[in-house]
């Protein structure tokens, strides 16, 4: 038994799962990462990262037989012939939608971490305070200061291109060069800025592409092919930044195609001693037993983990005393924003495929302002000039109409938002023991909706954007407002939130399980609410901030 | 195609515009049966004729150099529902009918410039058509066939790299590029 015993068991590579595998190694834990899915070699298994679109027989678009085959990812754009092998084969995971909710999955060595949005973006003061403010959920057990020396230490590792833009709401980071706006976008965000007079601001976006070199990692070529794999490196991933650092130590071992089943809990330690895992393909049950847990299969999946990990102390599974495991259920809300024409520019355009674009702070409820709503959103987009996939009036068919097709059309801008969910106790994942997955495992059950809060609050995502884009000389603005599911934002957050009350949440401030304080969890399933900002890059500050005290507490003995 | 240029889209969308391109995001419609053998020889020479008359040669190879015809037939077996199916291998046709009248000849056998007139005013048609069309009436025929050949034409390796430029690897983003009237579009990544 003994070569299954190791200091530290990470579930899921993923985002989260990489960081806590890279901090734990490099403070010298003996680490195994687990991981349900196959193995995705950096770089060697990125089959598609330097096709042209000619080279996929359907031109990167979707076949009846792949909308037949997901019909879950279909729901969006994940669903695609360059990078299909990077999601979750749906007949062999099912689950089951009380409600709808589009769950995309990524069940492979890096997770979702591969063809994530890269957006990184801080959160503020404003952010921590607002369950305790707005008498919503359950209070942040931290605040700003707890996790800024954290938000630096994961920026300055993973490599955030940013600039410094001094928004009050938005803290700066540990960047490096931004991006660079395109000409029009400039513009607009110096309309937009001076209108509003601090109140909004346009921002170029704040993204995990590297601008600089970093050891082992190229910067960015302005490809915009990020989620097939980048073979420069370019861009943050398990498979580009963390694995190589943790592989570094000599202290890790990573174990593909492990599904881990339960959590092994000691009723008179009270504590975690290992984990099940049943290995995806030889269908072996196998143990490993460690100090220390970290839970980072993604919030769902982590949530799924702790209930499967039932005992009869704790019937509906580890963490469940408060009665809060997998409820809470949360994403940002989207498909809503305006978009429409610019004028004046012909005689501008630009070089390169910048995988980025710009970010527009949230405004709303700050600074004493009380909508018919609380909290707020933030805005996506960017400017570009039309392609060929456009009508030119004065042409039907034929030479001129194909010549006029191969020079760039109108200038377009476009904003999307990204609105804060509230926490909802009644939204919940749940163990659905009806419906078994390829391995007999009971699939989760998920049961979850936006309400008035986050209804109302669309009003002025669409809006607003229509507003600012108008004020901004945007011509022939138009609204889209299409129906809010969630999951669609792909930032499934909560169902095993912090809190300062073990009667009220599944988590301590550090991360610990409650019920077993040598578990912790740090992926999207320990957020007490949302925020509008995209997350990613909080989970990695969560992280690397629970894995520092983790290794603290196991040397104080406390573990 | 990535969340952010989803969002992108809608803008270009927003412009009024859009053809072709609305795969991309939207996708095929799911349909019941694949059927193999959609196509023959003769199916895909006429498409390659049909397509090469929407973006014919002109200082750069057209639709039927890139294949185009080709193309259309394996969008139309793999991503077409049945129904869109019909209408398709119905609509083609339809275009010789539409030749019969105008010039009492097969497609096929008029000239470049009668195909031309032929094909513009099944276009007009079709734009009409697509004006007031609600969601569930049945696609227009010549509107697929002209989506299809703008995708596959420029998404093409001609239409990539000799209709539109190219650039695999920029290394670099300027955005404040100077731009003079004549100056192609850069292909999409």
């Amino acid at each position: 038994m003994s070569t299954n015993t190791y200091d530290a068991i990470v579930i899921g590579s993923g985002i989260s799962g990489g960081w806590a595998a890279k901090e734990l190694t490099e403070k010298g834990l003996k680490t195994i990462l687990l991981e349900r899915g196959r193995d995705i070699e950096h770089v060697k298994d990125y089959v598609n990262a330097t096709k042209g679109p000619w080279e996929f027989p359907h031109r990167g678009g979707r076949t009846v037989q792949m909308e037949k085959d997901y019909p879950v990812l279909k729901r969006d754009y994940p669903l695609n012939e360059t990078n299909l092998d990077y999601w979750v084969d749906e007949k062999e995971s099912p689950y089951t939608e009380v409600k709808r909710f589009d769950w995309f999955r990524g069940y492979h060595v890096g997770g979702r971490s591969l063809m994530w949005g890269r957006q990184s973006y801080r959160w503020h003061e404003t952010d921590f305070e607002a369950n305790l403010k707005d008498g919503v959920g359950v209070d942040w057990p931290i605040r700003y200061k707890d996790l800024e020396k954290w938000y630096d230490h994961v920026e300055g590792f993973a490599g955030i291109s940013g600039n410094h833009d001094n928004v009050p709401i938005l803290p700066n980071g540990n960047f490096m060069p931004p991006m660079d706006m395109n000409c029009v976008e400039k513009d607009v965000a110096a309309r937009i800025n001076n209108h509003y007079k601090g109140s909004r601001y346009m921002i170029i976006g704040r993204t995990a592409n590297i601008t600089k070199p970093l050891p082992g990692r190229t910067n960015c070529q302005y490809r915009n092919k990020c989620w097939l794999g980048c073979p420069f490196g370019a861009y943050f991933s398990t498979q580009s930044s963390t694995l190589p650092a943790a592989r570094a130590t000599g202290n890790l071992t990573l174990r593909p195609w492990s599904i881990v089943t339960r959590i092994l809990y000691d009723k008179d330690t009270k504590k975690a001693k290992g984990v099940e895992v049943l290995d995806a393909q030889n269908n072996q049950t196998y143990q490993y037993f460690a100090k220390i847990v970290f839970v980072n299969a993604s919030t769902l999946n982590s949530a799924w983990v702790l209930m499967n990990s039932a005992t009869d102390i704790w019937p509906d599974g580890l963490g469940s005393s408060s009665g809060e495991l997998g409820h809470n259920l949360m994403d940002h809300h989207l498909g809503v924003g305006a978009g429409g024409l610019v004028e004046g520019y012909d005689d501008k355009y630009y070089f390169g495929r910048r995988a980025n674009g710009i970010y527009i702070p949230r405004f709303r409820n700050l600074n004493g302002e009380k909508r018919d709503y609380i909290r707020g959103f933030g805005y996506q987009g960017g400017a570009g000039r039309e392609e060929w996939g456009r009508s030119i009036p004065e042409f039907s068919i034929g030479g001129e109409f194909k010549d006029a097709l191969t020079e760039p059309g109108a200038w377009t801008m476009g904003i999307g938002g990204f609105g804060e969910t509230l926490p909802y106790h009644e939204n919940r994942a749940f163990l659905d023991k009806t419906k078994k997955d390829k391995w007999g495992l009971p699939v989760l059950a998920i049961d979850a909706t936006i309400k008035e809060n986050e209804k109302k609050m669309r009003i002025d995502m669409a809006n607003d954007a229509k507003e600012m884009l108008e004020t901004a000389g945007v011509k022939n603005v138009q609204i889209y407002n299409s129906e809010a599911v969630l999951g669609r934002g792909i930032h499934e957050m909560g169902t095993a939130r912090m809190g300062r009350d073990p009667k009220t949440s599944v988590l301590n401030e550090w991360n610990q399980v409650w019920d077993a304080k040598n578990v912790f969890v740090t992926d999207g399933a320990c957020m007490a609410s949302t925020a509008c900002q995209n997350p990613s890059l909080t989970y990695m500050a969560l992280t690397a901030r629970a894995a520092n005290h983790a290794v603290e507490e196991l040397k104080k003995g406390n573990l | 195609m990535n969340r952010r240029d989803a969002i992108g889209r809608v803008a270009l969308i927003m412009g009024g515009t859009l053809i072709g391109a609305e795969f991309l995001l939207s996708g095929c419609k799911p349909k019941a049966a694949t059927l193999e053998n959609l196509f023959d020889n003769d199916h895909v020479a006429f498409l390659n004729e049909v397509a090469d008359t929407i973006l014919p040669d002109t200082k750069t190879p057209g639709a039927k150099a890139a294949k185009v015809g080709d193309f259309i037939a394996v969008m139309v077996r793999d991503c077409y529902e049945t129904a869109d199916q019909d209408i398709f291998l119905k609509g083609l046709g339809q275009i010789d009918e539409a030749s019969n009248k105008k010039f009492s000849k097969k497609f096929l056998d008029l000239d470049a410039s009668q195909r031309t007139a032929v094909l513009t005013d099944l276009d007009k048609e079709q734009q009409a058509y697509t004006k007031t069309k609600k969601p569930k009436d049945p696609n227009h025929y010549f509107r697929m066939i002209k989506e299809l050949t703008l995708l596959g034409y420029f998404t093409s390796e001609i239409g990539c790299k000799q209709a539109l430029r190219y650039v695999e690897v920029p290394g670099h983003y300027d955005g404040n590029l100077p731009y003079k009237k004549g100056d192609k579009a850069w292909a999409l990544s």
